[in-house]
């Protein structure tokens, strides 16, 4: 009796599948070394200018997705309120494209820095504010006192409206020998090299929504 | 050149793969709500369409029918067309992120499109030469994009027009896709 093995047909099937899949699989494995690309570089430098407070009073559920919204041209530059007219300059520099005025529908810049002030003695521990930081700021579990951790709070605001009895409070911070920190430098424009800005963001459409806004 | 011609039009118009041989019917239906995706989609699969009908063409001459092995045509062109999407992906992202970022999520969903099997299977049951098998992909896929692009500006005023509540959303767009295929009808015998 003939094994099945040994018809030639069922042979050749296997081998033309086996070979066909193997020489697939080894170009999409070139491919994929070849055609590597790391991320999107412009929106990673847009995320590292933003100030990391994930306040979304830019319209964003916090900065990476704003980073992403500039990036691809659906949103101008100045919503950022506590990025305040730095932010929006040093974004002007890397996009190549005008510096505006901050977007009065955002918010206001605050000139000093705040943070939030749990007023321990009305705090009746509901956890409303924990679930408002963006931060993770808040210490606190139900029916116990919460308290804000200084160094963590951005000085967002997103807690106030929730407290349900007023306990919060934004406090302005001196700058003093304690909390004074060195200004970040300038971001390098190293990464940049070789990446034309006009491959992600065509200058003229953010141009022609500035002009819509002026 | 009569033949190519003949061909290519024969397959965007006579049979049209989406309103005459009804191939290709999933992204048709859900990805024409907007005219700009539609454009999308279509560059996307004309892409697609066109490259996995000559590498089928290519697989099935020099490796399936000197074997003898035609019975594997399905199961070697899905294995192809998954390849060809998956290539064109990655080349896409590298070349052009502007591209990339229109096209981005559409191009695994072709592998899903049955229009592109459907090409594959065409070529070799009508044993079409290289050429023919290319002009034919592309004819295709030229049709896929026309019917996409016209049927998704028909359902962008669909949108805001007056239905009656019982026809509201995908079912006017069934009708609207109906009398779209009835017109196309008016092509046959065209070549």
């Amino acid at each position: 009796m003939q094994s099945a093995f040994s018809d030639p047909i069922l042979i050749f099937a296997v081998i033309a599948l086996v070979g066909l899949a193997v020489l697939f699989g080894a170009v999409l494995g070139f491919a994929s070394e070849k055609f590597k690309v790391e991320g999107d570089p412009i929106v990673e430098q847009i995320d590292s200018i933003l100030p990391q407070t994930q306040c979304g009073q830019c319209g964003y559920p916090g900065c990476r997705p704003y980073a992403q919204a500039i990036a691809s041209g659906e949103a101008n530059i100045n919503r950022c309120p506590p990025g305040g007219q730095a932010t929006i300059n040093h974004l002007a520099d890397l996009l190549d494209v005008e510096a505006l005025p901050l977007d009065a529908e955002s918010g206001v810049e605050e000139e000093e820095t705040k943070v939030a002030y749990i007023i321990e003695d009305l705090c009746i521990g509901c956890t409303k504010c924990i679930q408002a930081c963006p931060v993770d700021a808040i210490l606190g579990a139900a029916k116990q006192m919460h308290t804000v951790i200084t160094s963590e709070c951005t000085g967002c605001d997103l807690c106030v409206e929730p407290c349900p009895v007023d306990c919060i409070e934004m406090i302005t911070v001196e700058e003093g020998l304690s909390n004074w920190h060195w200004t970040l430098p300038p971001s390098s424009s190293k990464q940049l090299e070789g990446f034309k800005i006009t491959d992600v963001i065509t200058t003229d459409r953010v141009k022609t929504k500035q002009d819509d806004a002026a | 050149m009569t033949d190519l011609l003949i061909i290519f039009i024969g397959a965007v118009l006579v049979n049209n793969f989406v309103l005459v041989q009804f191939l290709g019917l999933c992204p048709f239906m859900g990805v024409s709500t907007k005219v700009e995706s539609a454009v999308g989609m279509s560059m996307a699969t004309a892409f697609v369409l066109t490259l996995a009908s000559i590498c089928s063409y290519l697989v099935n001459t020099y490796i399936l029918t000197p074997l003898g092995i035609e019975f594997l045509q399905t199961i070697s062109f899905i294995l192809v067309i998954a390849a060809v999407v998956s290539l064109s992906k990655m080349f896409i992202e590298k070349t052009s992120p502007v591209l990339y970022r229109v096209l981005g999520i559409y191009i695994p969903l072709i592998t899903t499109n049955c229009a592109v099997l459907g090409v594959a299977l065409q070529n070799t049951a009508r044993s079409f030469s290289f050429f023919e098998s290319a002009i034919y992909g592309f004819g295709a896929a030229m049709g896929f994009s026309l019917v996409l692009v016209l049927f998704s500006a028909m359902r962008e005023r669909i949108a805001v027009a007056d239905v009656p509540v019982p026809f509201k959303g995908a079912a006017v767009g069934m009708i609207t896709a109906g009398l779209m295929s009835l017109a196309f009808m008016g092509f046959s015998g065209l070549v």
